[in-house]
């Protein structure tokens, strides 16, 4: 045992002379390995069915292949345009767009260029479908320019060319300038038009709503949540399966069972009506509008809140406000300055939970939001259904992801993620 | 005057907490002002809902209390002004160490400057003056117990109530803050009632000691009292070690009783306690350090066989069999002069009458 002498310096050896760590190391691969392995069907699973996928939705946000790689003579002759001329290009650019459209039209591929440039600028689409037109006709030996503006005047419409110019990179910036309600012009990027304008309104929208309804959970589950910790068990437990009753019932029905309660013609209105609280003309409007969707999301998020916060109330010690109440506080201050305090993790869990469930919810709103209760999140879900701008879906979908990101660092740094109990 | 005497008076006092059960039979008890009170007993016996209910927490069933001469059932807790150390201490964890004890002063109005002087004078008499900034959680279960003390008394109660303060720590620990509370007892003059299942604990620190069990209170009494002349056979069992032996009383000569043991057939005297009358059936109750070994000249003369000896140092302590019980024990002095004894030898043993008591016999 020479090697263990006191007087050694330098890294411990094991009795073989092997330096320590590396024996030690070499001692827990095994265990590292066999680890590894049990976690491997897992984390293959999640590779390919989420992140791989996922990643590929958000790279669409900028990629833009398909301008470049189906017009490529024309993107290269582009560059020799002053896009600030306010005229067309010239006639070796028309040259290089006729020889690129014939191959795509050959493979087909000319509409899906047109349906690209038009979430840029509307109307480009019917431009590049009505294309069999001015290129069926063009005589070769002419110059091709006149032939093309003769035969459909709006390809001499410079912001057509500006269009083409602008996207004409691998990648770009425009899905999410859009996405911001932003575009880029020959002047530079600014804000679009006041009309055109919807993802920033719905963007609030969402955040605003999202608050309120983590608002309203808070108010309604804190009051459950304590008379939950502080029954008995027996009584509390049966209360426990009325708050987890929701969570066995499908999201579809209890939508739908809030459509019923809240319509026009539904339970709470024609009650109202009937008791005289109403007049059968003044029936409220409960639903297709921000009320019902707060209602109903806040039905549907409420156990989110109540789950953690009981658990955390569980852990408060009766003894803490029997101690505040011996010192001489009342009830109320009890309450407030030891109890309260120490229900805040869970009120934080609950808050960041409910917040980022609301953020990005779907169904909800959709059925009950009608056009002015809906989130952003319905905005990218036809995106990807009905208008097929998965580029734009994507860039929404990426700044959603980013916000809550951004609220989730805020939170941490107000509130500390460590103070955070899920149970 | 009443009121000058006595700072908490219980007056059949009753508790129940589902109508069926009686947790507290007809308690009553005077608590005098300064005393350090101890109630005693073994877990479920009630002491801890006698506190309960003169802290505010637990409503009387039946009866009054009466805080300096004051009937309290209807007053809140916290406007009773009773100050309280908690089994787990109940440190609030997010205040620090100082806020905790600042909270019985803000609630009460005190001045910044005020609090923050009493604050400093209370750190400063539980030895912790540097600890203000501190959490709960950062601080050792000793520490946790000398702040909760603190805040206990910083508000100047006339009465803290205790409840199992010390249960959490370990024994070294345990003995040095008994000591430590006595101390800030005797210094402060504050009347303390004190709640433990520890009868050692109860011996050390209390003026008077309440034995619980079953609702009902079995003896109140001085500690030495409680050690020396236990009135019944729990209170004999409970505190301390005991040597029991079955017996019939033979015959009864004013405070002495002739008893005839079980077994062996041999009578012995001991002090009329609580044995009923002639025929009746009896516990006879020795402290194990008042039997003597080897000699002639005690009033009760016994053998006994020795079945066990562990060496403790600065005692022996002998198990034997004596008539027919085998848990017969004596503690032999480790001196000079004690007697050697071997396993399986018969030895004769003696004790004074005076240090036998005839007690009821226990139902087990």
């Amino acid at each position: 045992m020479s090697t263990m002498t006191d007087n050694q310096s330098g890294p411990m050896l094991a009795a073989d002379g092997t330096p320590l760590k590396v024996s030690l190391a070499r001692a827990l691969r095994r265990q590292k390995i066999r680890a590894f392995l049990l976690i491997v069907p897992l984390l293959a699973f999640i590779l390919i069915s989420f992140i791989a996928p996922i990643g590929d939705m958000l790279f669409r946000s900028v990629e833009n292949g398909i301008v470049p790689e189906t017009m490529p003579r024309t993107v290269v002759a582009l560059e020799d345009w002053d896009e600030t001329s306010g005229e067309a290009p010239s006639e070796a650019v028309f040259a290089a767009f006729y020889e690129d459209m014939k191959v795509a039209m050959e493979e087909k591929t000319h509409t899906k260029l047109g349906s690209r440039l038009n979430y840029d600028t509307a109307g480009i689409a019917s431009l590049f479908r009505k294309l069999r037109k001015p290129m069926g006709n063009i005589d070769e030996t002419q110059p091709i320019k006149p032939q093309f503006i003769d035969a459909e005047e709006d390809w001499g419409d410079p912001e057509v060319w500006q269009t083409i110019k602008r996207l004409s990179g691998y990648y770009t910036s425009s899905y999410f300038l859009s996405a911001v309600d932003m575009e880029s012009t020959h002047d530079g990027i600014q804000m679009k038009d006041d009309f055109e304008r919807i993802y920033l309104t719905l963007l609030w929208r969402t955040m605003v709503l999202s608050v309120a309804i983590t608002v309203s959970c808070i108010l309604l589950g804190y009051p459950i949540a304590f008379l939950l910790a502080n029954l008995p068990l027996r009584t509390s437990n049966i209360l426990m399966i009325l708050v987890l009753l929701p969570f066995w019932t499908s999201l579809l029905v209890r939508t739908s069972s809030w459509i019923v309660l809240l319509q026009q013609e539904g339970v709470i209105n024609d009650t109202l009506v009937s008791l005289g609280i109403l007049d059968d003309q003044g029936r409220l409007e409960l639903m297709y509008n921000q009320v019902g969707t707060i209602v109903a999301m806040t039905h549907i998020l409420l156990p989110f809140m109540i789950l953690p916060l009981y658990s955390v109330m569980k852990t408060i010690s009766p003894s803490y406000v029997r101690a505040a109440k011996s010192l001489g506080a009342n009830d109320w201050t009890a309450f407030w300055k030891v109890y309260f305090p120490n229900s805040v993790p869970g009120i934080g869990a609950g808050a960041v939970l409910v917040f980022i469930l609301a953020i990005g919810y779907y169904i909800t709103p959709e059925l009950v939001g009608g056009t002015s209760g809906i989130f952003i999140s319905n905005r990218i879900a036809y995106h990807i259904s009905s208008s097929l701008n998965w580029g734009l879906a994507a860039a929404l979908g990426v700044m959603l992801l980013a916000l809550i990101l951004v609220f989730y660092w805020l939170y941490d740094r107000i509130v500390g993620i460590d103070n955070v109990k899920l149970g | 005057m009443e009121r000058d005497d006595y700072i908490v008076r219980f007056e059949n006092v009753q508790k129940s907490y589902d109508g069926e059960i009686l947790v507290v039979k007809n308690f009553n008890i005077d608590i005098e002002r300064g005393e350090f009170l101890t109630m005693l007993g073994p877990s479920g016996s009630g002491k801890t809902t006698c506190l309960m209910m003169l802290a505010g927490f637990e409503p009387a069933t039946h009866g009054e209390i009466y805080l300096n001469g004051q009937p309290i059932n209807n007053v809140p807790p916290h406007k009773r002004g009773i100050g309280m150390v908690f089994q787990n201490y109940a440190l609030f964890p997010h205040m620090t160490v100082a806020e905790n004890l600042a909270f019985p002063l803000k609630v009460r109005g005190l001045s910044r400057a005020d609090c923050d002087a009493k604050v400093k004078r209370a750190l400063e008499m539980v030895r912790l003056p540097q600890m203000g900034g501190r959490r709960p959680a950062q601080l050792s279960g000793g520490q946790q117990q000398r702040v909760a003390v603190a805040r206990a008394l910083v508000f100047e109660p006339e009465l803290v109530l205790m409840d199992e303060p010390l249960g959490a720590l370990d024994k070294n620990l345990r003995e040095e803050m008994q000591f430590e509370i006595k101390h800030i007892h005797e210094t402060l003059g504050v009347s303390v009632v004190y709640v433990t299942h520890d009868q050692s604990e109860a011996l050390t620190m209390s003026n008077r000691i309440a034995v619980f069990d079953d609702g009902i209170v079995q003896q109140l009494a001085a500690p030495e009292v409680l050690y020396e002349q236990p009135e019944n056979a729990f209170v004999a069992s409970f505190i301390g070690e005991n040597n029991r032996l079955m017996g019939t009383v033979t015959a009864l000569n004013g405070s002495t009783a002739q008893v005839k043991l079980d077994g062996g057939g041999e009578t012995v005297g001991a002090l009329a306690i609580k044995c009923g009358g002639v025929g009746e059936r009896t516990q006879l109750s020795i402290r194990p350090e008042r039997v003597v070994i080897g000699q002639d000249d005690a009033d009760n003369k016994l053998s006994g066989k020795v079945v066990e000896l562990i060496y403790l140092g600065d005692h022996i302590r002998c198990r034997m069999q004596v008539g027919t019980s085998e848990e017969f024990v004596v503690k032999v002095p480790n001196s000079h002069a004690h007697a050697a004894l071997k396993v399986g030898e018969v030895t004769p043993i003696g004790w004074a009458t005076d240090d036998c008591r005839a007690l009821d016999v226990l139902e087990a």
